[in-house]
């Protein structure tokens, strides 16, 4: 099209406006994300960083304290520690049961025909109104007296406990109304495991390989990707539980549900100390980021990803 | 006799996820004397209606609605332009740098919410957008990685012959983006629009944080102010759970053969 242009002084010009505009249409394309990045990541993780470092009230002096909020974090604080230890034993009974329960769930849809959509809509009913009225519904349940649980256990002669009361048996409760709402995770893995091919099943079947292994050395490996990605996303949502126990417990009874990110919003917006906080959020960063690469590191060793290429047993021993 | 088994076990797991709301609506429904009947009644027999309109006078939900249809309708639309425009960007054109902005752009999906959450109150604060509904409209409009993620794969499905056809007809880029490739993926916006109308519509912390004014309230911060009085108020906290609910419940309905399919696609394609 450009040929009686080519040569000439105004059909160089032109071409290099043309390619000039093909170069940028890209980044324009992408600015979104790129100045997004740089005002609501970037610019607050390096914004909280530096707090940390500071004695930094809302209103008032700041102070530069160097690592102070994080010694007295770690040494003098017993709330930290206790908030600390509470989100742990939450992540660490939540994470298994929401995966183990998820793919259960995923792995009976999976295999109906008959009225799947109901029974999927079901399951993902309590994701679609999570919040503040899925709180609403658990508060009533777990009441002492009215309560539909404890009516429940009535009936089957059990005196029931005051669910919300008992320092033991809230955080039952919160991790209960947390797995409620599994069916985000579900859906994630139900979509993976439609997607491993037949042929795999047929093949297995064919060679007489019974349905344990086929689960085991079919299902797992294929659905790993899969596995890992709602691993990492359940130990971050174990890690930042908030709304649940702050309208559910209000961290109480006895501080029995006081988690960490409760720990950090309550040092921000109730105590106002805002260095302190980010001391706070700082650790929790660390502590997923480990935690995250820690499971993809020990997932490696036995997730298979489509397309890519492993060493074969002599490159590895030569 | 495995199916029954099947279909029995997936009956007894639906009933545990549903029997809450229908205890709700129940209960929102119920006379007070029905409320605190010990056994409890599972079928009232009256059914109250007036219950939700009395439950609404009770608070300016007019105003907490008007305030949650802002938030929802403006920042769905930040979020579908913003995201698409981006995934069209990662999915469509080869520039220096493009695998590495990738890999930050899906690893800021591992940052916990509590780290940002103070700089940004001070950042909104700054620009004087605290007791103010922007925080919760304006970051829709600079792209979630997640939504990027998931159009880009969406996108990457589509034969690039298409777009090099429109160029050769005198397309340019934009062109490409509006009239192919934003029709084309329709479906994918509209899971992208659904989840994040939920996200939105269900936000408890944001509003939380960035709102004092009972006049700037959404509906989510309205319902939990019932909370401190829960125990005497019980009616009006579920009837405000069952209106609160039913606009995602239906939105759900209607896009979720969209849903699934999309989310089935992108893992397939994945």
């Amino acid at each position: 099209m450009d040929m009686a242009y080519a040569g000439t002084k105004a059909g160089v010009a032109r071409r290099k406006r043309v390619t000039a505009g093909r170069h940028m249409a890209p980044y324009l394309f992408i600015s979104p994300w790129i100045l997004g990045f740089l005002f609501f990541t970037l610019g607050p993780l390096m914004f909280s960083l530096t707090m940390s470092f500071y004695d930094w009230p809302v209103v008032g002096e700041r102070t530069f304290v160097g690592l102070d909020n994080y010694r007295s974090m770690f040494t003098e604080d017993p709330q930290f520690w206790e908030s600390l230890w509470i989100t742990v034993k939450f992540a660490a009974i939540y994470v298994p049961f929401n995966i183990v329960m998820s793919f259960l769930l995923a792995l009976m849809l999976h295999h109906v025909t008959f009225a799947s959509g109901f029974f999927r809509t079901a399951f993902y009913l309590p994701s679609v109104i999570s919040g503040v009225a899925l709180v609403t519904i658990w508060s009533w349940i777990y009441s002492k007296e009215y309560g539909l649980l404890n009516f429940m256990l009535s009936l089957v002669g059990i005196d029931g406990p005051n669910w919300l009361g008992d320092p033991n048996l809230a955080i039952v409760a919160i991790i209960i109304a947390s797995l409620w709402g599994l069916g985000g995770t579900m859906l994630i893995l139900l979509t993976g495991l439609k997607a491993i091919p037949k042929e795999l099943y047929e093949a297995a079947t064919v060679s007489g390989v019974p349905g344990w292994a086929q689960m085991l050395f079919i299902t797992l490996p294929m659905l790993g990707p899969m596995l890992i990605f709602t691993f990492i996303t359940s130990i971050i949502s174990a890690f930042q539980q908030l709304t649940i126990a702050l309208l559910l417990t209000k961290g109480g009874p006895l501080g029995s549900t006081y988690f960490f990110a409760m720990y950090i919003y309550d040092n921000a917006f109730k105590y106002f100390d805002m260095g302190y906080a980010a001391a706070g959020s700082w650790v929790m960063f660390v502590i997923v980021l480990a935690l995250s690469l820690l499971v993809m590191r020990w997932s490696a060793a036995w997730v298979y990803y489509e397309g890519e290429i492993r060493q074969t047993d002599g490159e590895r021993n030569a | 006799m495995r199916k029954t088994f099947l279909y029995s076990a997936l009956i007894l797991a639906s009933a545990l996820f549903i029997a809450p709301f229908y205890w709700t609506f129940m209960t929102a429904i119920k006379s007070s004397a029905e409320l605190y009947q010990f056994p409890p009644v599972f079928w009232p027999s009256e059914w109250h209606f007036e219950n939700f309109a009395a439950a609404w006078n009770k608070q300016p939900f007019g105003t907490y609605l008007s305030n949650s249809v802002i938030v929802v309708v403006l920042s769905t639309v930040g979020q579908l332009l913003s995201s698409s425009l981006v995934a069209f960007g990662f999915a469509r054109f080869r520039f220096p740098g493009r695998d590495a902005l990738f890999i930050l752009l899906l690893a800021t999906m591992m940052i916990p919410w509590d780290v940002k959450m103070i700089p940004l109150y001070m950042e909104f604060n700054m620009l004087g957008w605290i007791n103010t509904l922007k925080p919760l409209i304006v970051p829709a409009y600079f792209a979630d990685a997640f939504f990027v993620f998931l159009l880009r794969q969406y996108i990457m499905t589509v034969p690039m012959e298409i777009d090099e056809a429109a160029r050769m007809d005198g397309a340019n880029s934009f062109d490409i983006y509006w009239r192919i490739h934003l029709p084309l993926m329709m479906p994918a916006l509209v899971l992208v629009g659904t989840f994040h109308f939920m996200n939105a519509w269900n936000d408890y912390l944001g509003p939380l944080i960035y709102l004092n004014d009972q006049s700037k309230y959404t509906l989510t911060l309205g319902l939990s102010m019932f909370k401190g009085l829960h125990e005497v108020d019980v009616t009006s906290i579920a009837a405000i759970t069952v209106i609160l609910c039913l606009p995602p419940l239906v939105l759900f309905f209607l896009a979720q053969r969209y849903i699934m399919d999309g989310a089935v696609g992108s893992s397939v394609k994945g």
